[in-house]
């Protein structure tokens, strides 16, 4: 069949819930929790392309890039900070990061 | 003549601010001073005023200045001189005055003479403005005023318990008449429309068969509005229901007993009844009410009197009583003989108040007369003045009381009252009681074995002059004052009291009471001989009677010792309930609702959300990631509703 | 109908989505970044079916040559060690998964019940058509750096901000490291490290 919208819209969805599900599903290390940032960003890049294949307008894929460009920003900033806490704890286990408990 | 009224009712009110403002600084010589002084003064010119206006049956009305002035209602501040004021302002200063004199002896030592004397100066001018006013709302203004100074002087000694619980209680009982006089107040404007005395006077005729709703149903408006002020009258005069406050206000210092609860404060209830006899006149069924109410307190009061063993209160009890016949007269619309009684009454209580004071004294604060005994040889001029006072509240011949008494008597005998020779025989009887409980404080204080112990007995000294001299004024006016006034208070002709007092034509029961059989005549003389002479027998002779008298009729005597439970009933019927609902309302509606829900309600709530906010912060990042996940889906859950 | 392109983008789709999961779940840290790289991959061919040539390259220069590499070298730094399965903790799962199934149930309801508004493609702020005849990079191209120029250098002043974030964050001084001064070096004098001395010959100093 034609690929229309929609398919898109949904891969870009199951993919976003995906990445959602693995920030707060997963009890292993900080690592899968960037990823799964990126993993949703992914998902918001595919409805732009989408979008902007569907109404013939440029200005999608323009903020794709620039969501690409955030996303790498980002990414690297985390892992940065990753690597400075492994540095002073020696462990990046999610379940024992509870110095911000107010 | 019109500043000598303006001074009369205004040096008290002079020396009340002297002595109160600057009494403390200046010390004691000088608040007795200047209190006693301007007292002096203003005795003097109420004597001219009484001579000059009074004998020569002159009224007069000053007006100071108006108070309250809107649309037709019209209340101005004022003085009405007439007969009935001039007698209320003589007595109420020459008493007074004499109360001041004793108050230098008998307070001498006490750390507040300057507020006591003070006070005493304050309580006299709202006196005279109660007796001066020409409208009600004036004389409600001293009513009020003189209930105030009767709570001040009662507390006076404030670091007593006691004392303190009595002034409440006294303020509080007459607050209950008050309702009454208020309400009475209302009926008369809302009949009237105003509230001058002149002025509702001249227009009681025409409006003598109004009805009132009243509760939904109509009574007769001159009856309701009579009743209601009575009822107020009876709060201030301590009349049988309203009497409670008058032996506990015996915790005062006994000059404050003398001038206020004998003497001037509880006969502004008669002043008031008195005043009013134009408006009860066209009332039978408040007069008949009056008469019934005063009846009763006398006989009640004298029974327990019998029992008392506080030399006080058998003395208060003995005023009730006496009040009682004040008021059985003037129900019976025997106003002139009702008010002769009262200027007899304050002068021979007022004397045995302060002879009380002067034995209380000697004996060195000892009040109960079980205590006393064998002390005539030690306090002679004490001694000759309570015996003075004794034979003239008997009502025995030549003696004041003789004559205002006997009286009364008569009045009862010959109204046409219904029910008042009911009236006559409780009268009859409480003169013997009266005799009988007068000696028996006479004897148990004065002869016999000395039952006080070596300390006090060693300590009994007269009173000093400041306390003797004000007794032998007192005693002369219980002597000498009955048989002065009579012609002219209670004469068969007389016109003393002009306009002040009215009285229908078929009440006129002064006229008709000089045609008394003899035996009527004589009848109160005779019971009150009957009761000196069981006196005698029970506290001479037989010592032992009154104990197994007592014993045998336990109940009886219990009864009437315990004051006719009267107390105990008002505390199970409105005390307690009352101290219940408050306690109720304030630990539960005060402290539970109000204040839980309230400010601490408040605060617990803050307190609880902040820890149920707390535990949000749990520090874990996914926990964080959760609850940003669940708000997106709530968020989308939102717009796809919409 | 079936065709090349449906095909292609349900095989795309289907190893991109199975991918994701695979990282999520993955025992290995290093699997996982090797599963997003291949979910990357997947998702640039994605993009080339949907006429995005230009991202989709990008897609893989820069999120896979630079983000994912970054991510590899940061897991070897750290030295993780295997993590066991059971460690996801069933009182969450049983949530997670309510709430990841209402997610679901909620977006593909919208997907099947929306239809464009009909302001839609007037609201386009560029036009397809204009950019036909050039490449997709060429058209990028002339539209970024024109209309979006602004925008442009704030995105290159985020990733330099980044980068002097990252830095700072990062970087340590080592005691005891031996570096070269080039102020000291090029700062020597001659008076300073040569000294001239007369010696005879055939003694010592």
């Amino acid at each position: 069949m034609i690929i229309s919208l929609d398919h898109y819209l949904i891969v870009a969805a199951l993919l976003f819930i995906i990445g959602a599900l693995g920030i707060f599903l997963n009890h292993r290390n900080m690592i899968v929790i960037l990823m799964s940032i990126e993993l949703m960003l992914l998902a918001a890049n595919i409805n732009f392309i989408a979008f902007s294949q569907y109404l013939g307008d440029l200005v999608g894929q323009i903020f794709a890039l620039f969501v690409l460009t955030i996303a790498a920003a980002e990414s690297a900033i985390g892992l940065a900070i990753i690597v400075v806490y492994f540095r002073n704890f020696r462990d990046i286990d999610v379940d024992d990061m509870t110095r911000m408990k107010g | 003549m019109v500043i000598i009224a303006l001074l009369v009712v205004f040096l008290p009110l002079l020396g009340f601010l002297l002595a109160g403002i600057m009494g403390e600084k200046l010390g004691d010589h000088f608040s007795q001073g200047s209190t006693c002084g301007l007292m002096g003064i203003a005795t003097g010119l109420a004597a001219y005023l009484f001579i000059q206006m009074g004998l020569q049956d002159k009224s007069l009305f000053i007006p100071i200045f108006t108070w309250i002035q809107v649309e037709f209602f019209e209340v101005s501040w004022g003085l009405q001189i007439d007969s009935l004021s001039l007698v209320m302002m003589s007595v109420v200063t020459l008493v007074s005055f004499m109360v001041h004199i004793y108050s230098i002896g008998y307070m001498k030592g006490d750390p507040g003479v300057a507020r006591f004397m003070a006070y005493l100066s304050l309580f006299t001018f709202f006196m005279l403005t109660l007796v001066t006013a020409p409208n009600l709302l004036q004389m409600f203004f001293g009513w009020e005023g003189v209930g105030l100074c009767s709570y001040l002087l009662i507390g006076y000694w404030y670091d007593k318990e006691v004392a303190n619980a009595a002034a409440i209680k006294a303020f509080l009982v007459n607050r209950i008449g008050d309702i009454g006089f208020v309400l009475g107040i209302l009926t008369l404007f809302v009949i009237f429309g105003t509230l001058d005395f002149s002025t509702i006077f001249e227009l009681m005729e025409s409006h003598q068969n109004d009805t009132f709703i009243f509760l939904g149903m109509p009574v007769h408006a001159l009856t309701l509005a009579s009743i209601l002020l009575f009822i107020g009258a009876m709060g201030k005069s301590a009349q049988i229901g309203l009497h409670t406050w008058l032996p506990d206000a015996m915790e005062a210092p006994t000059p404050v007993s003398a001038l206020i609860h004998a003497a001037t404060m509880v006969t502004a209830g008669v002043f008031l009844v008195v005043r009013l006899s134009p408006l009860l006149e066209y009332s039978i069924m408040a007069r008949e009410f009056i008469m019934v109410v005063g009846a009763l307190t006398a006989f009640i009061t004298a029974t327990i009197a019998c029992v008392q063993n506080d030399i006080k209160r058998i003395i208060a009890y003995s005023t009730c009583s006496q009040l009682g016949y004040m008021f059985m007269a003037a129900g019976l619309s025997g106003y002139s003989a009702s008010m002769f009684h009262l200027t007899t009454h304050a002068f021979f209580k007022a004397l045995l108040f302060l002879g009380a004071g002067s034995v209380i004294h000697a004996m060195s604060d000892e009040q109960n007369i079980q205590k006393m005994g064998g002390i005539w040889k030690y306090v002679p001029v004490t001694y000759v003045i309570m015996w003075i006072g004794s034979l003239a509240l008997a009502g025995i011949p030549f003696f004041s009381g003789f004559y205002s008494k006997d009286m009364i008597i008569e009045i009862d005998w010959v109204s046409h009252l219904p029910g008042s020779k009911i009236a006559f025989i409780s009268a009859v009887l409480s003169a013997m009681l009266t005799a009988f409980y007068s000696w028996r404080l006479l004897l148990l204080t004065f002869h016999g074995i000395a039952r006080a112990d070596d300390a006090v007995m060693s300590h009994i000294h007269e009173s000093p002059l400041s306390m003797l001299i004000p007794l032998v004024v007192l005693a002369s006016g219980s002597l000498f004052s009955g048989y002065v006034f009579y012609e002219l208070f209670v004469g068969e002709y007389t016109v003393f009291w002009g306009s002040a007092i009215f009285v229908l034509p078929q009440d006129e029961v002064i006229k008709a009471a000089h045609y008394v059989e003899g035996w009527v005549e004589w009848l109160p003389t005779i019971a009150a001989f009957l009761g000196i002479g069981i006196a005698y027998i029970f506290y001479t002779v037989a010592e032992n009677w009154p104990q197994q008298l007592a014993a045998s009729f336990r109940k009886i005597y219990t009864f009437l010792y315990k004051k006719w439970y009267f107390d105990e009933l008002y505390h199970y019927l409105f005390v307690s309930p009352s101290l219940k609902l408050g306690k109720f309302l304030w630990e539960e509606g005060d402290k539970e609702a109000i204040d839980g829900l309230g400010p601490n309600g408040l605060a617990a709530l803050s307190l609880m959300g902040g820890g149920l906010l707390c535990r949000l912060q749990t520090g874990y990042i996914y926990h964080y990631a959760f609850a940003m996940i669940i708000g997106l889906a709530l968020m989308i859950s939102w717009y796809w509703w919409l | 109908m079936i065709n090349i392109a449906s095909i292609l983008f349900y095989i795309f789709s289907g190893i991109l989505l199975s991918a994701a999961i695979l990282v999520v779940t993955s025992r290995n840290t290093v699997h996982g970044v090797l599963f997003l790289i291949l979910a990357f991959f997947n998702a640039a061919g994605l993009f080339i079916l949907a006429h995005a040539e230009f991202l989709a390259m990008m897609l893989i220069i820069v999120y896979v040559g630079a983000v994912a590499v970054l991510f590899l070298f940061v897991v070897m730094m750290l030295n993780l060690e295997l993590q066991s399965v059971q460690k996801i903790a069933k009182r969450y799962s049983l949530m997670g998964s309510l709430i990841g199934g209402v997610l679901a149930a909620e977006l593909t309801l919208m997907m099947v019940s929306w239809n464009t508004s009909s302001t839609a493609f007037d609201l386009t702020t560029t036009n397809f058509s204009f950019y036909r005849n050039m490449t997709n990079t060429q058209a990028l191209g002339s539209l970024l750096y024109t209309h979006y120029a602004l925008i442009f250098q704030c995105a290159g002043l985020i990733l330099f901000i980044s980068m002097i974030g990252a830095i700072v964050l990062t970087l340590r001084h080592r005691e005891g490291v031996k570096r070269q001064k080039i102020d000291n070096q090029i700062g020597r004098q001659a008076n300073d490290s040569i000294q001239l001395m007369d010696i005879p010959s055939g003694s010592g100093i």
